[in-house]
C-alpha cells in the first residue's frame, strides 16, 4: 500500500521553527508505524530523529502523537492509520530534534514520588510471603513502561506543568498498593499537595494513550481514596 | 571534557544497574548508557529467572549445575556455572528484598515455573525452577534495579554511547563515549571500567534483539586488542514471530504450547520431546522438507488448548504481542513462527569476578570487567539454558562489581594516554566527514541478510567462506558510506553508521569461528561436520583482530563434577 507520513520536523542546528516534512512511501499495511519511520530515516532522510529500541513495545522509547493521539510507534500498525499519517512529538515536553522530546522533566516527576521499594523490617532470610490476592491488588501499576504516553495527553498537565502527572502516580501507586512496602509518610505528603493527584480531572485521556493498558485513572482514583481515608 | 570516577559502569541493563548497586556503596561510580536505563533490553525478558528454591517441589543448586552444563554441551567451565548456580538463590532473594513483584504460590512464596532444560536429580523430569512475574520477569528486573538505582542516587550519564576502550600494558585506564544530546565526546578516566552493553543479534534479520544491540562494548574491546570468546556460537530462538523475530517465550512452552508443521503434527517428539534448543534446527528441517506452513519458512505455535485462564494470567504479553502485530487471537488460531536470533554466548573473555582476560593463560586486564551479553565466563558453553541469562547478569554484575570495589580501594587511577580520545575523534569526523554513495542502512539490510543465509541456524565451509567474501564487498561498501546528517545534536544516523561498524567486526569474528570450529557443538552446527568432536574441540576459542586477519588461540574447558555425555533430550 502507498502512504504519506506527514512528520512535524524541528532540527535545532538549523530551523527557525517547526515545519511539515510530507515523505510518500510504499510499505505493508502489517508494517507497523516504526518500521515506515525506519524507511524514512534509512532510505531518504537519514537526518530524521526519534527514539527507538525493542520494536515491540517493551522498552517504551517510542510514544509519539500519532494521528492526533498518543501511542508507540512501534505497536500501530499502518492499516489503521490511514494512507495519511500525522506524527507529531509528544505534546508538553520541550521538543529537541524532530519526534525527539526533552524527557529530563518527566523522570524529575518520577523520581520526585520516590518511585522504590521501602523497607524497615529486617530481611527474612528467604523471601518475605506475599498472598496472591495481595500481589494482584498492584498488578496493574507494575505495567509502566515509563514511556510518557498518558501524562503527555492530560490537560491537567497541559495546563499546569508542575502537575506530577499521571505516570508517575501510577508508579506511586505500585508501592502504595504494594502489602509489603513499607513507606507510609512519605508518598501521602508529596501526592496530597496542590501539585499531586488532586489535579487530575478524571478526563480519561491517560487509559486511552497508555500502551500497557493500565487503568491509570482507577490508579489515582485508588490513591485518591487512600489518602482522603488515610489507608497507607 | 574529562570525567573522573572510581568506576565507570558502561550500560545500564540487569548486569550493569547490579553493578552499580553494588559499587553505589563503595565510591563514586558514574553509569554511562546508550539509552534511558530503563530501556535496556533486559526489560524485554520473559520466561524467568532460573533458581533451585524449592517452592514448589525438591530442588537442588547442583541439579541446576548439571541441566546448564548439560545444556552447553558440556563447553561452559564447569566451577563458573557453580557459582551461578548456587548464587541464583540469593540473587533472587535480593531481588524480593529490593520489591521485585514477583507472581506468588498458594503460601505466598515466590512462583515458579517448569522452563525446557531444567530438570530434577540430573535429568530424570522436568521441575519447577524459573522464577516468574507473569510473563515480564525482565521488565519486572530491570524496573526493580532501576528504582533501586534512584533510591541508591545512582550517577546516570543517559544517552552516552561507548567509542573506546582505553588500555595500555595491560591496564584500563578509563572510556571514551559519544554524548548524544551534544555530539560532544567525553573521556571518563576511572578506576575500573565495568562493561556491560549486551549482545549483538542486530547482525541476523530476524531477530528478537532490540535495535540497540549491536555489540558496540564487544567491538571496542576487539579493537583494543582483547580478544572475544565463543563467537561462533549463538543462539537462536525456536520461537520468534514471522519475519518480525519478536519472540514469544519458552514460558509458553512451560505452559504447555506446542510446535506444529503444516500436517498439525507435533513434530518436535520426532526429534527431542522435552528440550526446545534443539528446535531450531528441528524446524528448518520441517521447512526445508516442505513441512513449513503453506510450504513457506514458518511453523505455528499452538496455544488454542491453553485455556484463557493461563493465557491471561500466565502468558499475558505474549499473547498481546501476538494480538498487536499479527491481528491474531491466540486462544482460537495458532501463531506463525520461526526461529530469531536471540543471545550471543560469545564474547569478552573473563573469569568468574568478572575481570576481563587477555589470553588462554587468564592473564587479567587489570582494571576491566564485563558482565552480561557482551561477556563470557563461559557459563553457557555452546548453547545457553533458558532463563540463565538473568542470572548470569545478576551474578557476574555482582561479582565484577565487588571484585572491582575491592581494586579500586587498592590501586589509583592509571594515567590516561596523551590524547585518550583520538582514535574516538578519528572514527567519528571519518563518519562524519563521509562523502560516499552508500547508505548505512542498504549495507545492513546485506548483512543481516546474508548472515541470516549463511551463518546462522546451519552452517558449513562453502557458505562460511562465501560470507567471508561477502564481509569483504560489506566493508569496502562501508568505506564509501554516505550521511546526510552533519549536525552534533543527537545525530542518530551518526550512531547507525558507528553500530554497524561495530556489527561488520563482530560478523568477521563469528564466521571465522564458526569456520576453524570444524565440529557441531550447541548452537554451533555444521552440517559437513555433523558430529561434537571432543577430542579436537572441547575447548574454548579466543579470537583476536590482527592486521592480518583474525586470529586464534584456544582456552582448555574447565570441568569439575561432570564428564561430557551425548546429548539426548
Amino acid at each position: 500500500m502507498k502512504v504519506t507520513l506527514k512528520i512535524k520536523r524541528f532540527n535545532p542546528e538549523k530551523d527557525a521553527a517547526a515545519w511539515w516534512g510530507e515523505y510518500p512511501i510504499e510499505a505493508e499495511p502489517t508494517d507497523r508505524l516504526l518500521d515506515a519511520l525506519n524507511h524514512v530515516k534509512w532510505y531518504i532522510d537519514g537526518s530524521l530523529t526519534y527514539r527507538r529500541s525493542c520494536a515491540h513495545g517493551i522498552c517504551g522509547s517510542d510514544a509519539m502523537l500519532i494521528n492526533g493521539a498518543n501511542a508507540l510507534a512501534c505497536k500501530v500498525l499502518l492499516k489503521n492509520l490511514g494512507s495519511r499519517i500525522t506524527i507529531e512529538p509528544m505534546r508538553g515536553f520541550k521538543v529537541i530534534k524532530d519526534l525527539l522530546v526533552d524527557m529530563e522533566a518527566f523522570f524529575e516527576k518520577y523520581r520526585k514520588v520516590k518511585p522504590y521499594f521501602v523497607a524497615h523490617s529486617p530481611e527474612p532470610e528467604k523471601e518475605r510471603l506475599q498472598s496472591i490476592e495481595d500481589r494482584e491488588r498492584f498488578e496493574d501499576t507494575t505495567k509502566c513502561i515509563l514511556c510518557g504516553a498518558c501524562t503527555t495527553s492530560c490537560p491537567s498537565f497541559w495546563a499546569n506543568e508542575d502537575y506530577v502527572g499521571p505516570a508517575a502516580i501510577v508508579n506511586a501507586h505500585r508501592f502504595i498498593f504494594d502489602s509489603r512496602d513499607e513507606s507510609r509518610e512519605e508518598r501521602p505528603s508529596i501526592l496530597g499537595t496542590a501539585d499531586g493527584v488532586w489535579r487530575c480531572r478524571t478526563i480519561f485521556n491517560c487509559v486511552e494513550a497508555c500502551p500497557r493498558g493500565i487503568n491509570i485513572t482507577r490508579a489515582i482514583g485508588e490513591v485518591k481514596k487512600a489518602l482522603l481515608y488515610r489507608k497507607f | 571534557m574529562i570525567h573522573k570516577h572510581d568506576e565507570v559502569i558502561v550500560g545500564a541493563g540487569g548486569a550493569g544497574l547490579m553493578a552499580a548497586l553494588n559499587l553505589s556503596t563503595h565510591g563514586r561510580v558514574g553509569v554511562i548508557s546508550k539509552l534511558y536505563p530503563t530501556r535496556s533490553h533486559t526489560g524485554t525478558a520473559q520466561g524467568g529467572i532460573g533458581a533451585a528454591l524449592g517452592n514448589h517441589e525438591e530442588d537442588h543448586w547442583e541439579w541446576h549445575v548439571f541441566d546448564t552444563v548439560k545444556g552447553s554441551d558440556y563447553l561452559a567451565d564447569q566451577d563458573a556455572v557453580e557459582i551461578l548456580c548456587r548464587e541464583a538463590i540469593e540473587t533472587v532473594y535480593e531481588l524480593e528484598h529490593w520489591g521485585l513483584p514477583f507472581s506468588r504460590t498458594e503460601e505466598g512464596r515466590i512462583a515458579q515455573r517448569p522452563f525446557g532444560g531444567h530438570t530434577k536429580e540430573f535429568g530424570k523430569g522436568p521441575v519447577r525452577r524459573s522464577c516468574y512475574a507473569a510473563d515480564r520477569t525482565g521488565h519486572m528486573i530491570l524496573q526493580t534495579l532501576y528504582q533501586q538505582g534512584i533510591k541508591n542516587q545512582v550517577h546516570f550519564f543517559n544517552e552516552y554511547h561507548l567509542l573506546d576502550v582505553l588500555i595500555t600494558d595491560g591496564r584500563c585506564a578509563g572510556v571514551v563515549a559519544l554524548c548524544l544530546a551534544t555530539g560532544e565526546i567525553h573521556t571518563f578516566h576511572a578506576k575500573a571500567v565495568l562493561d556491560a552493553t549486551g549482545g549483538c543479534g542486530r547482525m541476523f534479520r530476524v531477530t528478537s534483539n532490540a535495535h540497540s544491540l549491536t555489540g558496540d562494548g564487544m567491538a571496542v574491546a576487539l579493537r583494543a586488542g582483547v580478544p572475544l570468546e565463543d563467537m561462533e556460537f549463538f543462539q537462536f530462538h525456536p520461537t520468534g514471530i514471522y519475519k518480525m523475530g519478536i519472540l514469544l517465550s519458552e514460558a509458553a512452552r512451560g505452559e504447555g504450547a506446542i510446535l506444529r508443521n503444516r500436517a498439525g503434527e507435533r513434530f518436535m517428539e520426532r526429534y527431542a520431546p522435552t528440550l526446545l534448543d534443539l528446535a531450531p534446527r528441528a524446524m528448518y528441517r520441517e521447512m526445508r522438507e516442505g513441512r513449513g506452513i503453506d510450504g513457506k519458512n514458518y511453523l505455528h505455535l499452538d496455544l488454542t488448548h491453553l485455556g484463557a485462564e493461563v493465557l491471561d494470567k500466565k502468558l499475558p504479553d505474549i499473547t498481546e504481542f501476538v494480538r498487536t502485530h499479527l491481528g491474531i487471537e491466540p486462544k482460537k488460531e495458532m501463531i506463525p513462527i520461526q526461529p530469531t536470533a536471540h543471545y550471543a554466548m560469545g564474547g569478552i573473555p573473563t573469569d568468574t569476578d568478572g575481570c576481563v582476560i587477555s589470553d588462554e593463560k587468564n592473564t587479567p586486564v587489570a582494571g576491566y570487567y564485563a558482565a552480561g551479553e557482551c561477556a563470557c565466563v563461559s557459563v553457557h558453553g555452546a548453547n545457553r539454558l533458558g532463563t540463565n541469562s538473568l542470572v548470569d547478569i545478576l551474578v557476574f554484575g555482582r561479582r565484577g562489581a565487588r571484585h572491582a570495589a575491592k581494586f579500586v580501594k587498592e590501586n589509583d587511577w592509571a594515567p590516561l594516554p596523551a590524547k585518550p580520545d583520538e582514535r574516538a575523534r578519528e572514527q567519528v569526523s571519518r563518519v562524519m566527514a563521509a562523502s560516499g554513495k552508500e547508505r548505512a542502512a542498504s549495507i545492513r539490510d546485506a548483512l543481516q541478510d546474508e548472515m541470516m543465509e549463511k551463518a546462522s541456524v546451519f552452517r558449513e565451509a562453502k557458505s562460511l567462506v562465501a560470507m567471508r567474501e561477502t564481509l569483504g564487498e560489506l566493508r569496502e561498501r562501508y568505506r564509501q558510506v554516505k550521511i546526510d546528517d552533519r549536525g552534533t545534536k543527537y545525530n542518530t544516523e551518526l550512531l547507525e553508521v558507528i553500530e554497524l561498524g561495530n556489527l561488520l567486526d563482530l560478523a568477521e569474528v563469528l564466521v571465522e569461528s564458526a569456520l576453524v570450529r570444524q565440529e557441531s557443538r550447541g548452537a554451533h552446527s555444521r552440517e559437513d561436520f555433523p558430529k561434537r568432536d571432543d577430542i579436537n574441540w572441547l575447548k574454548h576459542t579466543l579470537a583476536y583482530r590482527t592486521p592480518k586477519g583474525v586470529e586464534f588461540r584456544y582456552k582448555p574447558v574447565t570441568i569439575t563434577k561432570f564428564q561430557p555425555m551425548e546429548r539426548k533430550y
